[in-house]
């Protein structure tokens, strides 16, 4: 899109070489983040979400791999760096937030040390001004008595607690870009409220952008600002994320929307989707969503759709090139 | 009104977490306790759904496996149509009462053994209780109960690691509708699933309580789905019920201040702009359960009565909460 984005990824092809015949896992994914903005990105399990974030920080799992495509942050290529550059951009310029907030943190050591080593990796900073600027970190993100609690080890902390130090570990080094991979998951739903606001705030005061990968769209509502709907390894419906909520163009997101039980309507039935993902070697011809698709007709099956612009947002679904037939 | 079809009576579970008795002795620790449950009644009606809600740790799984038997009570009864479960020493009569509650678990990929084919599994309680002898109308029984929950008849001789999680999930449901069961007891059964394998799940749950009369005690933390296929519900906070009441008053207007923070964390995906207080603290260290009202620390209204002296549980105004600041009109 415009030449501000901080984030662009064109064309991302990510494979998965197996005995039976590669596994095409991202199928020509493109999508851009400004500076300051926060993209969530969501989809069903399989779809595709994580393996987009891994991918721009580049840790893909072996055998997994970049088949094509480009990944550009702030005008400069990342997606084939040596591995050596790559670290120092992983941590200096993207940080990194995961699920499980117990493993992402080393258990061995107190969070003190695992703060400073990141700062004095990335930051010119001595070991005095490196701990100021941790307990400060911690201090930010909500951690109460932070000067005591700098010495402790991660068990002694909650898990809401930990996913507050995880995210001062990603905020450590001033990233441009934080790749948040469902951050709030694995938390109850009164620490959730915290993080997200937490998260927000954050990005707000320090001008970070965020690509938040979850499942859930009520994170997704209260956060972002744009969102991604990603299906069986594509992009499906991307757009201003009241605009995909509310009126949402691609049948795949008009049902996702109707399967979340509402908290202000009374229905006896929910909306269902029948039938699941595809598995990735059982990928239908033609649009990947029509065995499941209401509204599907002759061209789904045999074409792929492309992103189409469809009003306020912009959707792979030949309805939308069709009422846009149909409006000429 | 006619008699609930389950009635808990002030049902507690204390679990022993002592260091092992060396330790004890050398380090001169106490024993330990944790209160899993304290204090817990409530009762279903015939073909109602009561939902427990409440954040990790709360106790809402003891409560669930308490009820089924899979733990014993530590005080107090639960009662199916009138008998106690837990008090009766006979066999045959507790098998006909195990015959009558089943239960659903949360994870689908750990609640069925990976070595059976489907046909063993759903076919298992008829067997174990002797439904089915004739080997052709156990065939011709699992079938049924697999189309019942929206798989092929065909899906008999398949593997768990042949089907998707909202798939596995059926089959646990056709398992425990196998004998034909009044109460069912479903622990968080569609929180491991994807939202719109989860709206295939909680329909099918809601046909088949219509088509057959089902009981169910729902347990989820995920409020949304709570108010979706519950008539009462009950919220839990360390070990004890702070409130329960009908869905309607207690989604309307919830009066516990737990409650309410928990209606208010809940992100809103229709973004009404409905001001959200973010809620501080979290759920304190059940080995240490505050004094008082468990919840005080939290708690915006809380005073010094409530640090000092535990709200019982009663009713009020159709409701029943434990809370000092609503029995005295303080919220």
């Amino acid at each position: 899109m415009s030449g501000a984005a901080l984030l662009e990824v064109r064309n991302l092809r990510v494979e998965f070489p197996s005995r039976r015949g590669t596994l095409l896992a991202l199928d020509d994914i493109s999508f851009s983040i400004a500076p300051g903005e926060v993209l969530g990105v969501v989809g069903e399990s399989g779809a595709g979400k994580s393996l987009t974030g891994s991918a721009i920080i580049g840790l893909l799992d072996p055998p997994g791999r970049i088949a094509g495509g480009e990944i550009l942050l702030a005008g400069q290529r990342i997606d084939n760096l040596p591995y050596e550059q790559m670290r120092a951009i992983r941590g200096r310029k993207i940080g990194a937030i995961f699920q499980d907030p117990l493993t992402s943190l080393n258990p061995l050591y107190t969070i003190g040390r695992q703060l400073i080593e990141t700062i004095r990796t990335h930051l010119p900073l001595s070991e005095a001004q490196a701990r100021a600027r941790a307990i400060k970190l911690l201090q930010d993100t909500g951690i109460p008595a932070a000067e005591q609690r700098i010495e402790q080890y991660p068990h002694q902390f909650s898990g809401g607690m930990r996913q507050r130090v995880v995210i001062a570990l990603a905020l450590a080094a001033e990233p441009q870009l934080i790749v948040a991979d469902e951050p709030t998951t694995a938390l109850d739903v009164s620490i959730q409220a915290q993080i997200i606001t937490l998260i927000r705030r954050l990005c707000k005061e320090h001008g970070t952008a965020v690509m938040l990968v979850t499942h859930d769209m009520g994170v997704i509502a209260e956060t972002c600002d744009r969102v991604a709907v990603m299906y069986a390894g594509r992009i499906v419906e991307v757009g201003p994320v009241a605009d995909v909520i509310h009126r949402p163009s691609h049948p795949y997101t008009v049902g996702l929307m109707g399967s979340i039980p509402a908290m202000d309507e009374d229905r006896e039935r929910l909306l269902q989707i029948d039938g699941a993902m595809p598995r990735l070697n059982a990928i239908p011809t033609g649009c990947a969503f029509n065995p499941r698709c209401p509204q599907v007709f002759e061209r789904c099956r045999n074409e792929r759709p492309d992103l189409l612009d469809a009003g306020p947002t912009r959707a792979a679904c030949w309805l939308v090139a069709d009422g846009q037939r149909r409006a000429a | 009104m006619t008699s609930p079809l389950v009635e808990v009576k002030d049902l507690a579970k204390t679990f022993d977490v002592s260091a092992p008795w060396l330790n004890r002795v050398v380090e001169r620790k106490p024993r330990q306790f944790v209160h899993a449950v304290d204090g817990v009644s409530f009762a279903i009606q015939r073909g109602k759904t009561l939902a427990l809600v409440g954040e990790s740790g709360c106790g809402k799984s003891t409560v669930a496996r308490l009820l089924v038997g899979l733990y014993s009570p530590t005080r107090g009864s639960v009662q199916l149509d009138g008998k106690d479960i837990h008090g009766t020493a006979d066999q045959a009569q507790l098998k006909v009462m195990r015959r009558r509650m089943q239960m659903i678990f949360q994870d689908p990929y750990a609640s069925l053994n990976p070595r059976w084919k489907v046909r063993d599994i759903v076919g298992e309680p008829l067997t174990e209780h002797g439904l089915v002898t004739d080997v052709d109308e156990l065939r011709q029984r699992v079938a049924e109960l697999l189309l019942s929950v929206g798989l092929a008849a065909a899906d008999v001789e398949k593997f768990p690691h042949q089907f998707s999680g909202g798939q596995r999930q059926r089959i646990s449901i056709a398992r425990a509708l196998a004998t034909k069961p009044e109460f069912l007891v479903c622990d968080e059964p569609t929180s491991a699933l994807d939202v719109s394998v989860q709206a295939q799940v909680l329909n099918i749950m809601k046909d088949l309580q219509r088509a057959r009369g089902l009981t169910y005690l729902f347990i989820s933390h995920n409020l949304a789905v709570v108010r979706h296929v519950s008539d009462q519900v009950g919220v839990m906070y360390l070990g004890r019920l702070v409130e329960l009441a009908d869905k309607g008053d207690l989604f309307s207007a919830p009066k516990h201040p737990y409650t309410r923070m928990l209606l208010d964390a809940i992100p809103d995906i229709h973004m009404s702009g409905r001001a959200r207080t973010p809620v501080q603290g979290e759920v304190p260290n059940p080995l240490n359960p505050p004094s008082g009202c468990a919840f005080h620390p939290r708690c915006p209204h809380a005073n010094a009565r409530c640090s000092s002296e535990r709200p019982a549980f009663k009713p009020f105004k159709g409701i029943s909460v434990a809370c000092h600041a609503v029995e005295e009109g303080r919220i």
